[in-house]
């Protein structure tokens, strides 16, 4: 692998994020990381259908008509998002069952679409299926960080296997119900940002204004 | 013998720059202006004269919960006491018996009230400066920022809305969940947009419903189950809270289960009127939430329900009953969450008056509000005050076309 590729395929794992940095696909990162095991099915099957998508998408994008780019990548998305949803029903039933309508919504999803106007309009098939695998597992690494979290100390579970016994079950502990409530994804993910920002101090923007220091100011001394 | 003065002004060197504990300033610098007066002054040509600087209001506004405070300790105590005497134990069921014991469990004498209270409000307010100051001085020690006394007031009035036999883990969680996230993450005291004790008690609420609704937590003992008048009315209305035996004037006064220090009214009051008197608080916010509540409870009696008793509650059992007072007189006049303009306060108090009732009456999952009325008014605080900051230059443009 190039450098170039590895860049592509390593960034939006913490430097470009997906979610912590671009902030997208937000809704799918609240709704389904209240357990491990629909986030990580989640998880791949979005990082499956931005890699395909990208690919399909680059591999004809010299003859889509610009005015009608959003639809033509629309139908492929929606393609892809029904095979996914058609497995998932086939083999992984009760998963799909609790995963609703998110699988569905994939195709609504900001990150699937932003990578197929930014990236895969742009760039070679090959280039355009490692950036979607790329961001498809900087989406899936947050989304398994929440989920983590949120099983955890909401029930007490990893994988639905016990780990911290339940005061219920004769344990010690008390289970947190408001990590089993999509607010605590926001939570989360803020902590993850505020991580990532303290780590890589180049994500974190330009104060949009300063604070006059008044004894500096119009008529200090200074 | 070395007054605290000179004591201080021998170790301020070490702490101003170029010390060997220069990063503990701020430790130093709050423990100087908390026994003295700041020795800063303004150096620029304009300024507003006023000796009220935050540290004052802060220490006023803790000053004014003085009465909640001793009504606090003797109603949890008398409550506590009475369950005893009901249930027909010889002595509390939990460590607070070692020192019971001593002072016995009669609801009738003062003492033993007042003392078996004491064991419930001050393991919690202990626990909650302890868990809260470490995070105070944490955050301002990393960003060199000045430990402020607000953090004096958040602690207090936490430890008054919570109910009297809350875990301490979780008060020590909460607390911690009320600064950090309610508070430090915005930038610390003054950038915050919602009420730091609130935001904790929130987190509560979601996280360990068990321990801060239904019935059996308002009265600090284990297996006695109460509710809370406000409780009663939400499942009978008013009868069911006169058939409990509670008049008007008894909850007024105070004495009925519920959060620590929000049960009497009357002391609310007169820590509202210390607030008003001293201009610390904002009679505008408080005339708001009080407005908003009266026409909107009126609104529901006219209107009227054959289902739901709450909507013939009157407005002066709304007053009295919950948290509305407390919240209304300390948790709403919040200078830095609620809104600035005075014209925007109006609106913000009536916000809070009108969905108070509306939570109480008409949502069937909450029998209080308070809380999430005023989280959710100081929400639209800066948007209240951006419409009518846009509403005053309008109209001062159309003065000078």
């Amino acid at each position: 692998m190039d450098n170039e590729t590895k860049k592509v395929l390593i960034d939006p794992l913490v430097n470009n994020n997906p979610i912590t940095l671009q902030v997208l696909g937000i809704c799918s990162a609240l709704a389904v990381t209240s357990q491990m095991s629909t986030s990580l099915i989640m998880a791949v099957a979005l990082t499956a259908v931005t890699g395909c998508s990208s690919a399909a998408i680059s591999s004809i994008r010299n003859h889509i008509p610009s005015s009608i780019r959003i639809i033509v990548q629309m139908t492929i998305i929606a393609s892809l998002v029904i095979v996914v949803d058609q497995l998932l029903k086939a083999f992984a039933y009760d998963v799909s069952k609790q995963l609703s309508v998110f699988v569905g919504l994939i195709i609504t999803n900001c990150i699937v679409m932003g990578r197929a106007e930014a990236y895969a309009m742009k760039n070679p098939p090959m280039a355009s299926f490692i950036d979607g695998i790329g961001n498809g597992l900087g989406y899936s690494l947050i989304l398994i960080i929440v989920a983590f979290f949120r099983e955890l100390l909401g029930s007490g579970k990893l994988l639905g296997i016990e780990v911290f016994p339940l005061i219920k079950d004769g344990g010690w502990y008390e289970p947190n119900g408001l990590m089993l409530l999509p607010p605590s994804a926001f939570f989360i993910i803020g902590f993850i940002i505020w991580v990532f920002r303290q780590w890589k101090t180049d994500q974190v923007e330009q104060p949009d204004f300063q604070i006059l220091d008044i004894s500096h100011g119009e008529g200090g001394h200074h | 013998m070395i007054s605290a003065r000179e004591l201080l002004d021998k170790v301020e060197p070490h702490f101003t720059q170029g010390g060997k504990l220069e990063t503990f300033y701020g430790l130093y610098e709050m423990v100087d202006t908390f026994i003295y007066t700041p020795s800063d002054v303004t150096q620029g040509k304009t300024h507003v004269r006023d000796g009220n600087d935050l540290k004052r209001t802060m220490t006023f506004v803790v000053i004014a919960t003085f009465f909640c405070i001793m009504m606090a300790m003797y109603n949890t105590g008398y409550q506590a006491n009475l369950a005893i005497e009901t249930m027909g134990l010889t002595e509390s069921p939990s460590w607070r018996s070692l020192v019971m014991n001593i002072f016995g469990y009669n609801p009738m004498n003062p003492l033993s009230n007042f003392i078996h209270g004491s064991l419930f409000f001050l393991p919690i307010y202990i626990v909650t400066l302890a868990v809260g100051g470490i995070w105070e001085v944490l955050f301002s020690t990393v960003r060199g920022h000045e430990v402020n006394e607000g953090f004096l007031v958040s602690s207090m009035l936490y430890t008054l809305i919570l109910p009297p036999d809350m875990p301490l883990w979780q008060v020590a969680l909460g607390i911690s969940f009320g600064i950090v996230i309610g508070k430090e993450v915005f930038g610390g005291t003054g950038k915050n947009f919602l009420n730091p004790a609130l935001t904790g008690r929130a987190f509560l609420f979601f996280a360990y419903p068990a321990s801060i609704s239904g019935d059996a937590v308002w009265v600090g003992v284990d297996g006695f189950t109460a509710a809370t008048p406000l409780g009663l009315a939400a499942q009978g209305g008013l009868e069911a809270v006169q058939a409990a035996g509670y008049s008007w004037f008894q909850t007024f006064i105070g004495f009925m289960p519920g959060s620590i220090g929000e049960t009497s009214t009357v002391a609310i009051l007169i820590g509202a009127a210390f607030l008003l008197y001293t201009r610390i608080a904002s009679y505008r916010i408080m005339a708001g939430v009080l407005g908003g509540m009266i026409a909107t409870s009126l609104l529901f009696n006219m209107i009227g329900s054959e289902s739901n008793p709450m909507f013939a509650m009157p407005f002066y059992w709304h007053l009295t009953l919950g948290g509305f007072a407390f919240g209304m007189v300390y948790m709403a006049t919040d200078p830095v969450s609620a809104a600035m303009t005075n014209t925007g306060r109006w609106i913000f108090g009536a916000l809070i008056g009108i969905m108070v009732v509306l939570v109480r009456v008409v949502n069937p999952a909450f029998p209080e509000g308070m809380m999430l009325s005023i989280l959710f008014a100081n929400m639209f605080a800066p948007v209240i005050d951006y419409f009518v900051v846009q509403a005053n230059i309008k109209r001062r443009m159309k003065r000078h076309v």
